[in-house]
């Protein structure tokens, strides 16, 4: 077993701590975050204030145990059996919340992750639609961005991949209703999109970051409070599922290097 | 047992291939792909193909080998490498065409083309570029006095599909005993002519001795043609069988930074038979 860390709390684990509130209050929704840190963060957030999310395996597997990340697991508890067929009944019925990553992502949240260029030749192929446009039409999405730059938070999206709040403001009331972007979580600082047009609002930054670094980082206009908090740390309880059971390998500290 | 006898060779199954025709391909990324047929595909004269799959190094091969004239997906990935380098590198010279679709929207088109339907109604699609990138793609109108506006997906239809199996019998049954079925029912029931390879071809009554009825995901009506292809699945994951045999994977990815790296690898691994290519990848 790996000698378990101590010290104050990383960047990392800030970063985990906020994608895990990204599902604070879901109740019993999937939650389906994607990646190294959002799957450390969402379970997180089931292990402590959202017991009642429905998390998998990582494939087909609904598991009720708090499974470790980058190592076996222990015994699974498995409580259902959600193969890839199943889960578009679960995004289409609207009670799954995803948290994707971006390649490029727009002040309305349009996210692109499937290529950039002319669509007859791009210059680079990437990850394709995926389940994107599904996705975000029809469950609650946040974003997982590892490396905030002026060259991911970009005025425009080469393509639209997930829909941002502009586009889906346009499809009418009731397309909107169940289009619902969350949180953007970033190596630098949460958003959120709690201004009157839904555009991306700096809500909190991580210690060690100023509101001009994220300004510095970010290629539009944020809508900027006048307040800024920095991201709420994590609690020790919380430490400790982190350290000693849901990363015990640090993973997490490798997908963003401690500043 | 009145079991009909659909035992087909390889060949067989390449030879109702024929230029210019749309061939649905099941498994998922680099997971249970019927990679036999796809190497005789690749050994095969056939060219100008429509590719239709949740794509992984099948795509990447074929797009390579110069046998595709567009591709329809949602992804192509390697899973562990997570962009298919000669997929990648396909797109990125223009010489495949592109129907770049949502995964959702792909298993719809399938389960129309399979029910015989024009086309299914979705909102996926609406507000994202999917619709700008398509343009043959149409909405419609609900008849209803909610009067939604919807995305009328088109039904895939397929020519042929190819999809690749854990357990088979004569007749065609096909026994999955992974964790995840993938679409590989939907892929044969939206196509013509259906061929199924399986790791292993079984007497009929062996089928509940591996895995419960539920597993026994292909019934013969889904079927044409069955063949058994040992590791047939090779270097895409085939679990409980085998898995991903991960450092081939990376051999393979590692042919699409040079054209001599490619023309060994063909050499090696896919200007020979079946045979060969098992004894090649043993050795």
């Amino acid at each position: 077993m790996t000698a378990l860390r101590s010290g104050p709390p990383t960047r990392a684990e800030y970063c985990a701590v906020a994608l895990a509130e990204c599902f604070r209050g879901d109740g019993e929704l999937l939650a389906n975050p994607i990646g190294t840190l959002p799957t450390i963060g969402g379970r997180l957030a089931k292990a402590t204030f959202e017991p009642a999310l429905v998390m998998t395996d990582g494939e087909a597997l609904l598991v009720e145990n708090i499974l470790p990340v980058g190592v076996d697991a222990p015994e699974k508890v498995v409580a259902g059996y959600n193969p890839y067929r199943t889960m578009f009944d679960v995004v289409w019925s609207g009670r799954r919340h995803i948290i994707m990553g971006a390649v490029q992502l727009d002040a309305f949240g349009n996210q692109n992750f499937a290529f950039i260029g002319p669509p007859d030749k791009p210059t680079a192929q990437l990850l394709g639609m995926r389940g994107a446009p599904g996705n975000t039409i029809h469950n609650k999405t946040s974003y997982w961005i590892p490396n905030h730059s002026r060259r991911v938070l970009v005025p425009q999206v080469s393509v639209v991949s997930g829909v941002g709040n502009d586009r889906a403001a346009s499809l009418g009331d009731r397309l909107s209703t169940f289009h619902h972007l969350v949180h953007v979580v970033t190596n630098l600082c949460v958003c959120d999109f709690d201004t009157p047009e839904r555009r991306l609002r700096l809500r909190s930054v991580h210690p060690g970051v100023t509101v001009a670094d994220v300004v510095a980082a970010t290629g539009f206009e944020l809508a900027i409070p006048s307040d800024v908090p920095q991201t709420r740390p994590p609690v020790d309880e919380e430490l400790r599922w982190i350290r000693e059971v849901i990363d015990p390998l640090g993973l997490g500290e490798q997908e963003v290097p401690n500043p | 047992m009145p079991v009909p006898d659909k035992r087909v060779t390889i060949d067989d199954v390449v030879a109702s291939i024929r230029s210019g025709m749309t061939v649905g391909i099941g498994g998922w990324g680099s997971r249970r792909k019927p990679m036999a047929l796809v190497r005789a595909l690749v050994r095969s004269p056939v060219r100008d193909l429509t590719i239709v799959s949740y794509g992984g190094p099948d795509v990447g091969l074929l797009c390579r080998a110069g046998k595709v004239r567009r591709v329809v997906y949602s992804f192509v990935s390697l899973d562990s490498i997570a962009l298919e380098p000669h997929f990648r590198n396909a797109r990125q010279s223009g010489a495949v065409q592109a129907t770049e679709l949502d995964e959702g929207m792909f298993l719809l088109g399938l389960q129309a083309a399979a029910w015989r339907v024009p086309f299914l109604p979705t909102r996926v699609g609406l507000g994202s570029d999917v619709m700008r990138l398509n343009p043959a793609l149409k909405t419609v109108t609900s008849p209803y006095p909610d009067g939604e506006v919807l995305v009328a997906m088109p039904a895939l239809n397929l020519d042929v599909a190819l999809i690749h199996m854990h357990r088979g019998d004569r007749g065609g049954s096909g026994q999955c005993l992974g964790i995840d079925p993938y679409f590989d029912d939907l892929m044969c029931m939206a196509a013509q002519k259906r061929f199924m390879s399986v790791e292993k071809l079984v007497d009929t009554d062996q089928f509940l001795r591996a895995g419960p009825p539920q597993s026994i995901r292909i019934n013969r009506l889904m079927t044409d043609g069955v063949v058994e292809t040992p590791h047939g699945a090779h270097f895409t994951e085939c679990v409980p069988d085998f898995p991903r045999d991960e450092a081939f994977q990376r051999e393979y990815a590692g042919t699409a930074k040079s054209d001599d790296a490619w023309d060994a690898f063909k050499a090696r691994y896919l200007d020979v038979t079946e045979t060969e290519y098992q004894a090649a990848v043993q050795s």
